[in-house]
């Protein structure tokens, strides 16, 4: 589930506040969205791929919160992980998707 | 409810209003555009992210039309699905999807090409999918209301659909939309499982449809479960394909499979062993080319530092109830129309029996019955409200809703949903089905539905949204034990252990319907027969 916005990161755009499929953050008149309902997180992880500054961070735990360190998220590259992956960083190089050479029959 | 007393009701007039952003949603939409209609597209998270397709990668059920490779197509389906799977739908929705991933292509989707510089089609990655489907609606003139679930259908005085109202969660502002014809592209339910994608998937369409005397079919074949990390919203099966599963000691566990064989891992998760997957069976290409095809298969494992094709973890498997099984809303004719006049459904919203009988089609057939489903939908709701011209907006409207709101008493929904989670999530009552078991989680249930009866409207969007979702999960738990108990046969994902093998006087659909009081009829002809002579034909 989410456990991290980004203070250092965020600016305040409010994108994660518009495109939660579940309305967990709150958006702050003047300062970066909260997470308000942390239980309603889907774990998803559409927040993280929207987001244009990679301020967010989803733990791949569903059911369980933990604390995270970002310092340690920094340096194992973990925020806008997955939004690399998925090729929506800029400059990210496009990496055509190669389903078809797996999936045969699926 | 139905009234314009409260200063915050946001009113909008349009011919065609469809409920639900996922991909049957936003096809059903531009359709209807197309066709001439305006149309608005409500949703209750996000168009773009809602849904089971945005998070995740997805097959498409996308066969060039060669007569070999059709034919080979549907008749892959027909016993799997205990042949209660229609070939004349069969047929069309691979056309359809044909004609639409053709779109697709035109509107910049960036398919893969193959060694011979061919675009492929056969699978398409959600948040792309789901973005460039944003887009071309917005391009088409759609108004889209996001985080704006629908509460309740407005019905005129004859019983036909008028419209709908619900709430903006992010104003706590309530909203009327007054329509020609209204589109359920809603999804399925999956009950709150954490399934990737399929929490807002609460069974909602099914029950505004049913306040407004609508029926469904096939809803024993709900009870489908995908294989997870332990720990995670995950549910992507299909790489499990190259799995072996394993005891924590590592021993294999014999039988236990991903395709064939996930009863013996329910079994021993049942019991309380935890089982562990492996997926060594991967070859070095396989590995190589995995993660451009399901990039978020790889996050929970990148993210707690476990290679899982050297590394054994814990699996689970998560309720996927109608989103990955068949049941849904009776369709009545072929343009998607349910069984109440200005309604239609699209998606997991309608049953895909019609496609794929009593067993699930994976996310191929899903994804192929999204687009050819909201397509047709689109279509039909924007003739029928073009031909009824803007003068049904000056009917009166009633309110259908209200299943939660004719009594005093608080309603804990909360307390409701675990409720009827524990009654549709335990492998030992859902997957593995007796008489007797289902007639004990009936009882519970009806007694739970009694008190939903006896409470009070919540006053804020939020409360309001998640009393909705409790009644509409509890009603939807209480249509599918119904039809299992009516269906005393094992048959596709339907497995009854006090009726094990198929029976071929069985081979028949189960409808239902009702509230207060849950009906099932048997109906033993062709979809296309009315429901009266169906009976007869018996």
């Amino acid at each position: 589930m989410i456990e991290l916005v980004s203070a250092e990161r965020c600016i305040n755009c409010d994108l994660c506040v518009r495109v939660c499929p579940t309305n967990v953050f709150d958006a702050v008149p003047g300062d970066n969205p909260v997470i308000a309902r942390q239980q309603d997180c889907q774990t998803c992880f559409m927040c993280e791929a929207y987001c244009p500054v990679d301020a967010l961070y989803v733990a791949p735990f569903a059911e369980q919160h933990i604390a995270v360190d970002e310092q340690a998220l920094n340096e194992d590259a973990l925020l806008g992980s997955y939004r690399r992956a998925i090729c929506w960083s800029p400059g990210s190089r496009p990496q055509p998707d190669q389903s078809f050479r797996l999936l045969r029959g699926g | 409810m139905a009234t314009n007393a409260h200063t915050d009701l946001r009113t909008l007039h349009t011919d065609v209003l469809v409920i639900g952003g996922g991909p049957a949603g936003c096809w059903a939409a531009w359709r209807a555009a197309r066709s001439g209609a305006r149309v608005v597209l409500a949703d209750k998270g996000y168009v773009g992210t809602s849904g089971a397709t945005a998070p995740s990668g997805t097959g498409v059920w996308y066969v060039p039309p060669e007569a070999e490779a059709r034919e080979a197509a549907l008749a892959s389906r027909e016993a799997l699905g205990g042949y209660l799977a229609d070939r004349g739908w069969g047929t069309r929705v691979l056309d359809q999807t044909y004609a639409n991933l053709e779109q697709v292509a035109q509107w910049g989707y960036p398919f893969p090409l193959d060694d011979q510089g061919r675009q492929r089609r056969t699978s398409l990655q959600g948040p792309e999918y789901m973005k460039l489907m944003r887009k071309v609606v917005k391009q088409a003139g759609v108004s889209i209301l996001d985080q704006s679930p629908a509460l309740q259908l407005l019905l005129d005085d004859e019983g036909s659909v008028v419209g709908a109202e619900g709430v903006s969660r992010q104003g706590d502002e309530r909203w009327q939309v007054r329509a020609g014809a209204v589109v359920l592209a809603t999804g399925g339910c999956a009950f709150l499982s954490n399934a990737l994608g399929c929490n807002v998937l609460t069974g909602d369409g099914y029950l505004l449809a049913a306040e407004s005397g609508a029926e469904l079919s096939g809803m024993e074949f709900s009870n489908a479960y995908g294989l997870s990390p332990a720990f995670s919203s995950v549910t992507k099966s299909a790489f499990y394909r190259w799995a072996t599963f394993r005891y924590e000691d590592g021993s294999l566990i014999d039988g236990a499979g991903s395709k064939h064989g996930r009863s013996i891992i329910a079994r021993h998760l049942e019991g309380g062993t935890q089982v562990y997957a492996l997926l060594d069976l991967a070859t070095d290409a396989d590995r190589q080319y995995a993660r451009s095809a399901q990039p978020n298969f790889f996050l929970p494992f990148d993210r707690i530092g476990i290679d899982p094709f050297t590394r054994q973890f814990p699996v689970t498997l998560r309720l996927e109830g109608t989103v990955r099984g068949t049941g849904g809303l009776r369709l009545v004719d072929e343009g998607c129309a349910t069984t109440v006049r200005g309604l239609y459904a699209a998606g997991d919203a309608a049953t895909r029996e019609l496609i794929c009988g009593a067993f699930t089609g994976g996310g191929s057939h899903n994804a192929a019955w999204a687009t050819s489903s909201g397509y047709w939908a689109g279509e039909a709701a924007a003739a029928f409200a073009l031909q009824q011209g803007r003068q049904s907006h000056a009917r009166s409207a009633i309110a259908a809703g209200g299943a939660t709101q004719s009594g005093s008493q608080q309603l804990d929904s909360r307390a409701l949903i675990q409720a009827v989670q524990q009654e549709v999530q335990p492998y030992s009552k859902n997957l593995f089905r007796s008489g007797e078991g289902l007639d004990a989680s009936l009882a519970r249930l009806d007694g739970y539905w009694r008190s939903v009866r006896q409470s009070t409207p919540a006053t804020n969007a939020a409360e309001q949204l998640r009393a909705r979702e409790a009644t509409a999960m509890l009603a939807t738990a209480r249509w599918m034990y119904r039809s299992a108990l009516a269906r005393t046969e094992t048959r596709g994902m339907h497995k009854r252990l006090d009726h094990a093998g198929e029976d071929p006087a069985q081979q028949h659909y189960i409808h239902s319907g009702g509230l207060d009081r849950v009906w099932t009829r048997n109906h033993r002809a062709p979809w296309h027969v009315p429901a009266l002579q169906a009976e007869v034909a018996a």
